[in-house]
């Protein structure tokens, strides 16, 4: 059965479907008239301001791609233009704001970065030395120490609701889900409120980062259960029966292939509720309190996080404590960046 | 254990069936057709014609670039990312390949029945058949008739006539898969293709479906992928086998359904047909 491999004619692969290079031509040529002809329509209407051109190109752009398209493909495509007009307006509108505000932080915050900010702490530099002295040292562990324990805690419960809502399907499923839900609603600063009654005062223990990483926890948790329920809930009734039908148990079954298989969606749930606790300062206020130097315990003596170093900072009112501000903020998104990667690359590395 | 299949008992089912028919109308042709997915060339350099009223089925051993083949001819190739084609195929002359060719309409006309029934679960039975005219925009002034009709060409209609409003879920397997072909037909296709449509159903619902493939080879061509070469024997008029050596898939020999499992003339067929590999 050798004879077969080359007997047909050769050819090379195409793409047919992909628009033609005429195609895109148009399409290109009509998003920048509508870009140049709209500051026109602007001058001649009662439309005024940044409001009235993007009002103006959107109406140019969205009118033109439809007699292209009816010439194209009828009258009845209309409906599809219009949708893909309006899906990628709503596009541009959502990456606008996240575009301006990244834009905004670095260009404010990358003036005070120096080397130092990663080396050195503020515990014998006044917030308006120069930028060369001092630094986030103290902040970055203290943020990353808080993440770390916070989700060491909040991660394994989260699941485990999860399992229970999706797996066990206990009675008080229902109620679980309420109260999940119900504490996703909790805001942050009734959770760190909580944590400084209970374990600062009632317990007379102290400020410390333990505290802390208890308060996000409890913000942390209810993301992480409701995503991986989700998740959990996408993997097929299949492939549970196929592993109790194999002699497993029901936790083999979900230890050896649930959870395996819904792998990168519990990552994605990790991910989800390190964001919504990584950038928390409120209920840091009432638990770590904040500090200049260095601290390595996370259960003895305040400590500080990324989030507090920008609020301290910015508290003092001096222009330059408030550029190491935004060096600050800057600093916090650079981390969260680097832990979402290491999620991805930790959730993706076997397949 | 099953009774060896004989080739020449295949040859006489169908035989059995008549095979003479007028080829009026141009049908749907391939001509040259490749196919990748990224950088795997799965299929290479098949022409077919599919003459008007006529089944053919396609058989061939897994992963022979069958289903890919299929999936060429009604531009449903092109959703999976990385793919890529060559060649041309051709709808009553026109190639639905061409630049400027609408591709919803080309799917409008060259339907699809898949391997797994699917019906639409947050629809009735009445709207799963009529849910092609909806999503196509299409006005019909008799729906009830149509549904009637519809219905009955893929043999479900006394089976669900008083239950319309149910869910399309609540069917059988084998009744899912012919609300499926229901549906399809609704749309008035000039082309069936359909994916292994008898798989995952028993006996007596591929009975039927081999039934109702027969009564639309009146009207327009039906294209059939399917391992079972009994059916490919009872249904089809024309028979394509392809076979991969472990580089793309290629059309190995193209014949009439008889000749193909009477009078193989490639060696590698008659293996096939007579069950030594595969």
């Amino acid at each position: 059965m050798t004879v077969m491999s080359t007997d047909f004619e050769v050819a090379s692969p195409t793409k047919p479907w992909k628009l033609s290079s005429k195609q895109v031509a148009t399409n290109a040529a009509i998003f920048f008239g509508s870009l140049l002809a709209a500051p026109l329509l602007v001058l001649v209407t009662p439309f005024a301001g940044k409001l009235g051109f993007a009002l103006m190109f959107f109406i140019l752009n969205t009118s033109a791609n439809m007699l292209v398209s009816i010439n194209r493909f009828g009258i009845k495509s209309i409906s599809n233009s219009v949708a893909s007009s309006l899906i990628y307006t709503a596009t541009a509108l959502v990456l606008l704001p996240l575009g301006s505000i990244l834009f905004t932080v670095i260009s404010k915050g990358f003036a005070a970065v120096r080397i130092n900010t990663f080396t050195s702490d503020m515990s014998i530099t006044q917030p308006d030395a120069p930028f060369n002295e001092g630094g986030a040292l103290h902040s970055i562990i203290g943020t990353l120490e808080l993440v770390l324990i916070a989700g060491l805690i909040s991660v394994p419960i989260g699941i485990l609701t999860a399992l229970y809502l999706t797996e066990i399907k206990g009675k008080f499923s229902p109620l679980v889900r309420i109260l999940v839900q119900a504490m996703s609603g909790v805001p942050s600063i009734v959770a760190g409120l909580f944590i400084y009654a209970v374990i600062i005062v009632g317990l007379g223990g102290q400020y410390s980062g333990f505290a802390g990483a208890l308060a996000l926890s409890i913000l942390m948790l209810p993301t992480v259960a409701r995503t991986a329920e989700e998740v959990l809930k996408l993997v097929p009734n299949d492939l549970r029966e196929a592993g109790i039908a194999l002699g497993g148990t029901q936790w083999r079954t979900v230890a050896r292939i649930v959870l395996p298989t819904s792998r990168s969606g519990l990552m994605t749930a990790v991910i989800l509720g390190v964001a919504r606790v990584a950038g928390e300062t409120a209920p840091l206020l009432l638990t770590i309190l904040g500090s200049t130097a260095v601290n390595l315990n996370p259960v003895k003596a305040p400590m500080s996080a990324l989030p507090l170093y920008v609020f301290d900072l910015m508290r003092t009112g001096l222009d330059i404590a408030i550029s190491r501000a935004w060096s600050g903020a800057l600093v916090l998104l650079m981390v969260v960046l680097v832990l979402f990667m290491v999620a991805r690359i930790l959730s993706g590395n076997r397949k | 254990m099953e009774t060896q299949t004989t080739p020449s008992s295949l040859a006489s089912v169908a035989h059995a069936r008549n095979l003479i028919k007028h080829e009026s109308g141009s049908g749907l042709e391939a001509r040259n057709v490749h196919a990748w997915f990224s950088k795997h060339h799965a299929l290479a350099g098949v022409n077919l014609d599919f003459p008007a009223n006529t089944v053919t089925a396609l058989i061939g051993p897994s992963g022979c670039g069958k289903s890919t083949f299929l999936r060429t001819l009604n531009r449903m190739h092109e959703f999976i990312p990385g793919a890529a084609m060559a060649g041309q195929v051709l709808l009553n002359g026109n190639d639905i390949y061409a630049t400027g060719t609408d591709v919803t309409k080309i799917r409008l006309r060259i339907g699809m029945v898949f391997q797994k029934p699917n019906p639409f679960p947050s629809m009735t039975i009445g709207e799963n058949v009529l849910s092609g005219l909806k999503l196509a925009q299409i006005k019909t002034s008799n729906k009830d008739e149509l549904l009637e009709d519809c219905l009955t060409r893929a043999g479900l209609w006394n089976e669900v006539k008083d239950r319309l409003g149910a869910a399309g879920g609540s069917l059988s397997g084998g009744q899912q898969q012919r609300l499926c072909i229901a549906r399809s037909l609704a749309v008035k296709p000039e082309v069936l293709l359909m994916d292994e449509p008898c798989s995952a159903l028993d006996p007596g619902s591929t009975l039927r479906i081999e039934e109702t493939i027969r009564h639309l080879s009146d009207s327009i061509v039906v294209v059939i992928v399917t391992h079972n070469m009994q059916q490919a024997a009872r249904v089809s008029d024309y028979t394509g086998f392809f076979l991969s050596d472990g580089g793309p898939g290629q059309l190995v020999e193209f014949a009439t359904t008889s000749d193909i499992f009477s009078r193989p003339k490639d060696k590698r067929t008659e293996d096939y047909v007579t069950g030594r590999f595969g």
